[in-house]
């Protein structure tokens, strides 16, 4: 694939990814977010965060299936706008839910377990984020940065977890995320179970 | 990339890029696909997140008294009253569905036509009612109540309807009816809700018969002075605004008076989470979440929860002596 064209597709992911935010954003400003446009945002933002956590750690199952090496070169983007999302997610409960109280968010996230998972989620994306430069790959080195970003399965299942636990009731949306993290992570195992039992090792995917 | 421009040539028309070129077919498909992803994303998103509420209104209530003012009641709150858009888009009412925003459009259809409500048990005179003989039982009256969900939500809504005691009165309970059943209609074809489930059908509550007479208990028939709407629970719902709204159930079809402690479905579902009495108190924190503050609908700050939802004068003695830690 051209450069050109890697540098096109970046851009359709990066209007894309913005879509969501920009029609919550025109329906709060139209009064259309429904009669609890607080909760509203607070769950899509939070739904956003999933939707791209599954999409980054969906780019290397989809890359070896397919063949599609280029596939990686939009793994990073799709994993800082999950931290975008998480960080107004966040941003959002801190200002509409507690009201810009530190000490309300605070106490509520040590002692709520779907925000204690959930803060753990957050938390193990900052380091993520903030390696997420070339610079940073180069002065970690792959094999480190690769070892750190696994974290990125964590804040996965954590923020799965988090959705599963503030629900109510009717637990079908979280199980269906669950569902298919279920499917990338079983991917990994097959493949690492695979690449235990032959003799040759080949070159570094 | 824009090219630095050359600020001692001036651009002659003849160097201007031809259209034809510029918008060359690369970046012409470019472009397209750029705006068709967006758009698709754009409709993807819409799909999820409707917008636009709208919905029948239904009939006037003949009749209807206006609500007192007389504070010690509690029968009217000075309070400002949530829209009645607002009130009937967000309902809980997993009959029909468990988004709060797909109620309505899942409701719009459903027929009350012939509702019948049956009141028996350990009564002196049981009784099979149609609905408009029930109705009748007493003049309509307009009550402003607090509605606190226990998920931290809560609204003000102008009810119609008249006290619950009026009706039991009519069928005269034994002495040994303890408490009070209630049963809402099971109909998987009429309410798709129950296809799936969530909860065990059909729904039911229960109060200890001094919450059922107590006056503020209300048989509600409607709201904003018409009748209730499919998704606020048509035709005949209860509404006790000192407890959480689950215990307010809806389209009822049975009523029966009982000795023992009736089942209820939100306890039942989770017996560490809800109680059978659920009344409405900031110091007891639902185990996942806190109840101490609320957000009123279509306010944007969060309000402090009242202890018995601001009817602490007119229901404390209720549960005097009684630790509602424990019974929560």
């Amino acid at each position: 694939m051209k450069e050109s064209d890697i540098r096109f597709l970046k851009l359709l992911i990066l209007v894309n990814g913005a879509v969501p935010l920009a029609l919550l954003g025109w329906d709060a400003k139209h009064h259309q977010l429904g009669a609890n446009p607080q909760n509203f945002a607070i769950l899509t933002t939070g739904m956003m965060t999933l939707v791209f956590l599954v999409l980054t750690l969906a780019v290397t199952p989809l890359r070896k299936i397919t063949g599609w090496n280029w596939l990686i070169q939009f793994r990073r983007m799709l994993g800082l706008y999950a931290f975008f999302y998480a960080c107004v997610h966040f941003q959002l409960f801190f200002s509409l839910d507690r009201g810009f109280s530190l000490a309300s968010t605070l106490s509520e996230m040590v002692k709520r377990k779907y925000l204690i998972v959930g803060s753990t989620a957050l938390l193990v994306m900052v380091p993520l984020a903030l390696t997420s430069t070339n610079a940073m790959i180069k002065w970690m080195g792959g094999k480190r940065w690769r070892a750190l970003h696994r974290l990125a399965y964590v804040a996965a299942i954590a923020g799965v977890i988090h959705y599963y636990l503030q629900v109510k009731a009717d637990v079908r949306q979280p199980l269906a995320f669950a569902a298919v993290l279920a499917i990338l992570f079983g991917y990994r195992l097959l493949v690492y179970w695979r690449s235990r039992k032959p003799k040759e090792v080949t070159s570094d995917q | 990339m824009v090219q630095p421009v050359k600020e001692t040539n001036k651009i002659t028309a003849r160097e201007v890029t031809d259209p034809a070129i510029y918008f060359n077919r690369r970046n012409f498909i470019r472009a397209a696909i750029l705006a068709a992803g967006a758009v698709a994303t754009g409709l993807a998103y819409r799909r999820l997140n409707p917008v636009g509420a709208g919905g029948a209104r239904t009939a006037p209530i003949e009749g209807l008294t206006a609500a007192g003012t007389n504070g010690a009641t509690g029968f009217g709150v000075a309070e400002a009253e949530t829209s009645f858009e607002n009130i009937t888009h967000y309902n809980n009412f997993y009959e029909f569905s468990t988004s709060k925003e797909g109620v309505a459009p899942a409701a719009a259809s459903f027929e009350t036509k012939g509702w019948q409500v049956s009141v028996e048990g350990l009564a002196r005179k049981p009784r099979v009612f149609d609905l408009d003989d029930l109705l009748k039982i007493s003049p309509p009256e307009e009550r402003i109540y607090r509605m606190r969900c226990v998920e931290a939500w809560s609204m003000v809504i102008p009810w119609a309807g008249f006290s619950l005691s009026k009706l039991l009165e009519v069928v005269e309970p034994l002495s040994d009816a303890k408490y009070v059943a209630f049963e809402t209609l099971l109909d998987p074809k009429r309410m798709p809700g129950q296809r799936s489930d969530v909860l065990q059908w059909p729904y039911v509550e229960g109060l200890r018969m001094d919450e059922a007479m107590h006056p503020l208990t209300l048989l509600a028939s409607g709201l904003y002075g018409r009748a209730l709407p499919p998704q606020d629970g048509a035709p005949l719902r209860l509404v006790i605004p000192w407890k959480y709204g689950f215990k307010g159930i809806k389209s009822i079809v049975k009523i029966r008076l009982t000795a023992a402690q009736p089942r209820t479905s939100w306890s039942e579902y989770a017996p560490n989470e809800y109680g059978f009495y659920a009344n409405v108190n900031p110091r007891v924190d639902h185990p996942r979440w806190s109840q101490a503050t609320e957000q009123r609908i279509g306010e944007s700050g969060r309000r402090p929860t009242l202890m018995f939802n601001g009817y602490e004068e007119q229901v404390a003695h209720l549960y005097a002596g009684m630790d509602l830690r424990a019974n929560f």
